[in-house]
């Protein structure tokens, strides 16, 4: 009906799977060989595409900037668990609840990296789980749309999961070594992610009449929000002032624009709608053969900004299951912080058994 | 607690309808009790599996989000092959699917203690104490068991529960020896749960000829190894276990359950139930 009618698994399906993230490795291990015969200030390791490493010199506006963006993709991580979780008690199958739950347990998995990530900036994760808690601190707005019926856990897979990796795989090769370290080990997650993701639509869009209604509603609410996952436009006529793309790139913590980004997306993802038998709610979408890239409508970027304002449909819903369940679990941190101290122990307890 | 708590005499359906030697019970009748005794052990960890997927996001840190759903994948895991197994030995040839999600309340066979709402860590970790001690007794038992599946299942799961024990006696002795606030809050847990542990221990019918004919295990055989770790863990957490209840749980395992059960079936089977036949 729509090709072949299974999944390749040898065939790509994300940003994950092109071998970027095997290259960044790779040339993570060479560079960091040749680290001693290069230069050792800020400039020089940046200007040798060297690591720069937590005991390294590094300007005080280059930190902060990490610490926020690897903060905001810590609590992203956190928050993201909240959407799918959601579904866990109501999964259709107890394969598809397995898959679920292994995935929002990835996610914490994710979160906790990255907060370690940004402890080696001087920061601690109560400081920061803090400043998410009373709203100084972002995390991405994808996650304030809500998860509606089953598809839904398909298409934040596909799309959501797609977007994340497309702007983490250049991640792989950030300039300060703890975040592209801990980004590598995401993106091999979120490779599972999204294919988990497709599946779930692949199965839906072959099922019944129902469930197919169900994968085209979910496309339809999730394409919009996904785009919107690269940026406000950072090129061209259309770029918005106050981004930070450009002093980002300049200190190798960015390697694309927000633009590319979402292009390399676009790409990617119209033929994977296709082989779904989904279509995408945009009629200005189409091949451009003069630039080989697919064209896109233009995104309602006042959606974007309504809903990083706290506006959108989740965002009091998310936080406040954060903060609650911080809350309630206070009592136990400090009986282990307790614990711990009476008993000078940085490990476990050997109990009588 | 005591062994007081505990009532070896089998409820319900007498011992004495299988209580014949293990090789007079008929092959059907032995199949029938295996599949039954499967359908208990599968939905002990099915329900459990659900109710520790309530914590995931609402942990009280991170760490804990991961493990409390690492111990809820392992039981779904050892659900899922219990499921199937007692689908095969029934002859019905019901799938873990079709067993999950399209019995009733009255056909599922589950201790009321896994059925029990989500309530603060420190019940939490005294369930978990309770379940996986005594989770960790069954399955060693059950690796010996004369039906191949069983003890394939059970030789897997020995190792995954004993963590799932560790994990909650380690949770037991931080919070009895703690904050003076957390030594409160788990000795509440641990006398909220008290009700419902005897149940687990209790021998019935399908118990009793599954373990005479060398499939199963009596619960009630379980009893003193399991209370043993719970105690000695109660005690070095300068906690003591509560003097028993005025009321204990029963009935599960004949399909009997407490008023959560009906509300976390339909939660748990809503979506499946709303397509029949569709796959997903
Ligand atoms: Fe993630
Ligand atoms: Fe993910």
């Amino acid at each position: 009906m729509y090709g072949n009618d299974f999944i390749d698994p040898d065939e790509p399906l994300n940003a994950a799977e092109f071998g970027d993230v095997d290259d960044a490795v790779a040339a993570a291990a060479t560079t960091a060989a040749q680290r001693a015969e290069g230069g050792s200030s800020f400039e020089a390791l940046l200007a040798a595409d060297q690591r720069i490493e937590p005991r390294d010199e590094m300007p005080e506006a280059y930190r902060k900037t990490l610490i926020r963006q690897i903060a905001q993709h810590a609590h992203s991580e956190i928050i993201g668990m909240q959407p799918e979780g959601n579904w866990i008690s109501r999964a259709p199958s107890l394969r598809r609840k397995a898959i679920l739950m292994a995935k929002v347990q990835d996610e914490a998995g994710h979160g906790l990296y990255l907060y370690a990530a940004a402890e080696t900036l001087g920061v601690d994760r109560a400081e920061l789980l803090d400043l998410l808690h009373s709203g100084k601190q972002k995390y991405s707005s994808i996650f304030n749309y809500p998860t509606l019926t089953w598809a839904d856990n398909g298409a934040i897979g596909w799309l959501v999961d797609g977007a994340a990796i497309m702007n983490q795989v250049p991640l792989c090769r950030c300039s300060y070594g703890p975040y592209a370290r801990a980004m590598i080990r995401v993106c091999k997650e979120e490779s599972f992610h999204q294919r988990q993701g497709f599946e779930i639509l692949w199965t839906l869009s072959r099922g019944t009449a129902a469930q197919k209604d169900m994968a085209q509603d979910a496309a339809n609410r999730w394409w919009w929000p996904a785009l919107m996952m690269f940026g406000p436009p950072d090129t061209g006529d259309a770029a918005t002032t106050g981004g930070h793309t450009a002093q980002s790139m300049a200190w190798g913590i960015k390697r694309f624009s927000n633009d590319d980004l979402r292009q390399k997306f676009v790409d990617m993802t119209v033929p994977q709608a296709a082989k779904l038998g989904l279509t995408l709610p945009d009629p200005d979408l189409r091949f451009n053969e003069e630039t080989g890239h697919w064209d896109f409508g233009a995104i309602d970027w006042s959606e974007l900004w309504r809903v990083l304002k706290g506006d959108g449909a989740c965002n009091a819903e998310r936080i406040e299951r954060r903060v609650g369940a911080h809350h309630e679990g206070a009592w136990v941190r400090e009986a282990a912080n307790a614990y711990a101290a009476r008993h000078d122990l940085g490990q476990q307890q050997e109990y009588v058994a | 607690m005591s062994r007081n708590a505990i009532d070896t005499s089998v409820s319900d359906h007498s011992v004495s309808d299988h209580s014949v030697s293990g090789s007079s019970v008929s092959d059907t009748t032995l199949t029938t009790d295996a599949a039954a005794y499967c359908l208990q052990l599968g939905d002990d960890a099915l329900i459990y599996a659900q109710r520790l997927g309530d914590w995931i996001s609402r942990a009280p840190q991170i760490e804990e989000d991961m493990a409390l759903a690492n111990v809820g994948l392992d039981l779904l895991g050892q659900a899922r092959e219990l499921l199937t197994r007692a689908g095969q030995l029934d002859g019905t040839g019901r799938s873990e699917d079709e067993l999950a999600y399209l019995r009733d309340e009255r056909q599922f066979h589950n201790v009321h203690l896994v059925e029990q709402e989500r309530s603060d860590f420190g019940f939490e970790m005294a369930r978990m104490l309770w379940f996986a001690a005594y989770q960790c007794e069954l399955y060693a038992a059950l690796a010996n068991s004369s039906d191949e599946t069983i003890a394939g299942v059970a030789g897997k799961a020995v190792k995954e529960v004993d963590y799932h024990r560790d994990h909650a006696s380690q949770w037991v002795l931080r919070l009895g020896d703690g904050t003076s606030t957390s030594y409160v809050r788990m000795k509440e847990g641990l006398e909220r749960v008290a009700p419902y542990v005897a149940e687990l221990f209790e021998d019935d019918a399908v118990s009793v000829a599954v373990s005479e004919a060398g499939v199963g295990t009596l619960p009630s055989s379980l009893w003193d190894s399991a209370f043993g770790h719970v105690s000695r863990v109660v005690a070095q957490a300068t906690l003591t276990l509560p003097t028993d209840s005025t009321w204990r749980s029963r009935g599960g395992r004949q399909g009997i359950h407490s008023r959560p059960m009906g509300f976390l079936l339909a939660e748990m089977q809503h979506i499946a139930r709303s397509h029949p036949g569709a796959t997903w």
